[in-house]
């Protein structure tokens, strides 16, 4: 009992997809890699999974159901892009399988790891929300358990390399997803996100700044619950640090004036972080590739365990 | 032979906010939109420094609303057109449909110089919509000329009307500038544009050459209003460009008074060629950050151009004001990374 696994399958051979696919047959502990699938008969991606023993198909999430290893997999991570995953989603409506969502289409419920897991177990559907969104939201989540967060806002900067065709052709929704998930699963009355690529050679490695305003309380208090999201998010991406102390500036004197939100009081928390990969299939630079699957694979494990306990 | 006339654009409403913290009030902009229009420039553009939707810590948040910026300078233009900047990453379709409601004519895309590709979305989505479509590549001295022609290409085969050279740190010297206009004109089918920064003083003499070599498009801001050292002073550009036969059809008196009368009083910092903001030219380093810059060095300690060497060493691009705080709090500990 305790060696049994659950079948999972990943589509999308890009750059997320592979990764997912190393960690998953390296690390995974609850999950069997049945599948792997793509549209491109020659994507590096396929290549490397057919190499690695893993059934593939370039026929795409057709392909999948119409191979004999479908019937035992439970646990579906899309990797491709938003506008596909809302097709995939369709397609598998009534086929009780649990998708993962690893594009900004967030069709179901955003998850993020140290937040709200737990919660969405039960999702058929859950959204990995975006690597920015992964790097910053457990940081205002933190804020946000002791004090209200007003406003938060991210700058993600990552490497031109490391941002695959898919991320170009959609930054609005990596904007427009990373600030939703500040404010549903961060606790931010208002999220905003920007996100800078960077051609810098040798590459830089993935940086994540966030700040916040929020209710003013004491500067040790906050800075003692950033550091410990910190430490939570580092056991499952051993590259995620605090650059910096936090940076405090008040604004109780005066107040921030925001021409959409209006004045507001209170303390303005400035966190500076680094996200550096495992070199899993991008070189480490590129940690927005491993936030985003260490996350995803998080939420694979605990639907798995969850499931093979129940007996399903 | 009857050459085209040269299509002056003005920024000082737009590059102009960098220098004044983004602080215009809604009066400043109407005023001195009059004397533009009343100078019969041809473009005008109101954005927030960073483009549309760029209120943010990181960059600043400016006075008032962006549609009533926009509402209000649209109101008193005839002749001159409204423009609005964006930056992928930081504004999104969204505001694009924000600018169409208020009248915006041209919007402009901007991407940092090898990423063109960021654009496609937001090119293709303005031309659906109606705009008047301007590529715009800016730090333009980090990349050759032939791959900057490539990502030219990518925007013109996205819709673009026009594709800008852009020198956002003031970096590129004579010769540079001109090699790359005149690369795009022999390669590209659509306009091409040229924004630059006065870090080096070159604001004029550049965007002369820039008009020698074919530019159908040029930018300027009234008194050089701008990030840096200011952009090309447009007042100066137009007299030069009178002496020289250039036709712009853009008158100099007016705009002699906008940039005495209303633009310079408000500077409360002067937009000039001083250390700072020649270091920025200097170091190759985005010139929005002079400010933040300054902010950051008197708030940590750490001298001003220390930080703006870092920050070109680094090779940080523009959007990220963040490592400037981060570059200062490491010189301050003496950490090198």
């Amino acid at each position: 009992m305790t060696t049994k696994k659950m079948g999972c399958a990943i589509i999308g051979s890009g750059n997320i997809g592979t990764d997912l696919m190393v960690k998953i047959l390296k690390q995974s502990q609850h999950l069997e890699l049945l599948a792997m699938v793509g549209i491109d008969p020659n994507s590096d991606g396929l290549a490397r999974a057919s190499r690695m023993g893993v059934f593939t198909t370039h026929e795409g999430l057709e392909g999948l159901m119409s191979a004999p290893c479908y019937e035992n997999i439970r646990i579906i991570f899309d990797a491709t892009s938003a506008k596909a995953h809302v097709a995939h989603a369709k397609m598998l409506e009534g086929e009780s399988r649990h998708l993962i969502d690893m594009t900004p289409a967030a069709i179901g419920p955003y998850a993020v790891p140290i937040a709200n897991l737990e919660t969405h177990l039960q999702a058929e559907n859950v959204n990995m929300v975006t690597c920015g969104g992964q790097a910053t939201i457990p940081i205002v989540w933190a804020i946000s358990q002791h004090t209200k967060v007003h406003l938060a806002e991210i700058v993600a900067s990552i490497s031109s390399k490391s941002a695959g065709p898919g991320t170009r052709a959609n930054i609005d929704e990596f904007t427009e997803t990373t600030a939703k998930g500040l404010e549903v699963v961060g606790g931010a009355t208002h999220g905003k996100a920007i996100i800078v690529l960077n051609p810098a050679e040798p590459p830089l490695i993935m940086r994540d700044t966030v700040h916040m305003l929020c209710d003013s309380m004491e500067q040790e208090a906050l800075t003692a619950a950033v550091k410990d999201a910190v430490m939570r998010v580092s056991e499952y991406v051993p590259g995620y640090r605090l650059v910096q102390e936090p940076v405090f500036e008040s604004f109780e004197e005066n107040g921030l004036s925001h021409p959409d939100h209006g004045t507001q009081k209170g303390l303005k928390v400035s966190v500076f972080l680094e996200v550096e990969g495992a070199g899993h299939y991008l070189p480490k630079y590129a940690g927005n590739l491993d936030i985003m699957t260490s996350a995803a694979l998080q939420m694979g494990e605990l639907k798995a365990q969850h499931q093979l306990k129940a007996g399903v | 032979m009857s050459k085209k006339k040269v299509i002056i654009q003005d920024a000082t409403l737009r590059d102009g906010m960098h220098a004044l913290g983004h602080q215009y009030t809604i009066e400043h902009m109407v005023t001195i939109a009059e004397k533009l229009e009343e100078a019969k420039v041809d473009l005008i553009e109101v954005s927030h420094g960073d483009g549309l939707n760029g209120n943010s810590f990181n960059y600043g948040f400016s006075r008032h609303k962006e549609s009533d910026y926009l509402l209000a300078v649209r109101e008193v233009l005839d002749h001159a057109k409204l423009a609005a900047l964006l930056l992928p990453g930081i504004g999104t379709v969204e505001d694009m449909k924000m600018a169409k409601d208020c009248g915006v004519h041209t919007i402009r895309i901007a991407t940092h110089c090898t990423e063109a590709d960021i654009s496609k979305q937001h090119i293709e989505t303005a031309r659906q919509m109606g705009f008047d479509v301007v590529g715009f590549l800016m730090m333009a001295h980090q990349t050759s000329t032939s791959q900057l022609v490539e990502q030219a290409k990518l925007m013109e085969s996205y819709g673009a009307h026009c594709v800008y050279v852009v020198d956002s740190a003031g970096a590129l010297l004579m010769d540079e500038t001109a090699e790359r206009i005149r690369a795009f004109k022999d390669n590209l089918g659509v306009e091409v544009g040229f924004h630059n920064h006065n870090n080096l003083g070159l604001g004029v003499a550049n965007t002369i050459l820039a008009i020698e070599n074919g530019a159908d498009r040029v930018d300027g801001s009234v008194a050089g209003m701008g990030a840096g050292a200011g952009n090309c002073p447009l007042e100066v550009l137009i007299a030069v460009c009178d002496r020289m036969g250039i036709e712009t059809g853009v008158g100099l008196y007016p705009l002699m008074d906008c940039a005495d009368t209303l633009v310079r009083p408000l500077q409360q910092r002067p937009v000039q060629t001083d250390g700072n903001a020649l270091m920025l030219g200097f170091a190759g380093v985005y010139s929005s950050f002079l400010l933040h810059t300054e902010k950051a060095s008197r708030q940590f300690g750490v001298d001003s151009r220390d930080i703006l060497m870092e920050l070109g060493r680094r090779k940080m691009v523009g959007g990220q004001e963040d490592m400037i705080v981060d570059v200062a709090l490491d010189l301050q500990k003496g950490t090198n990374r």
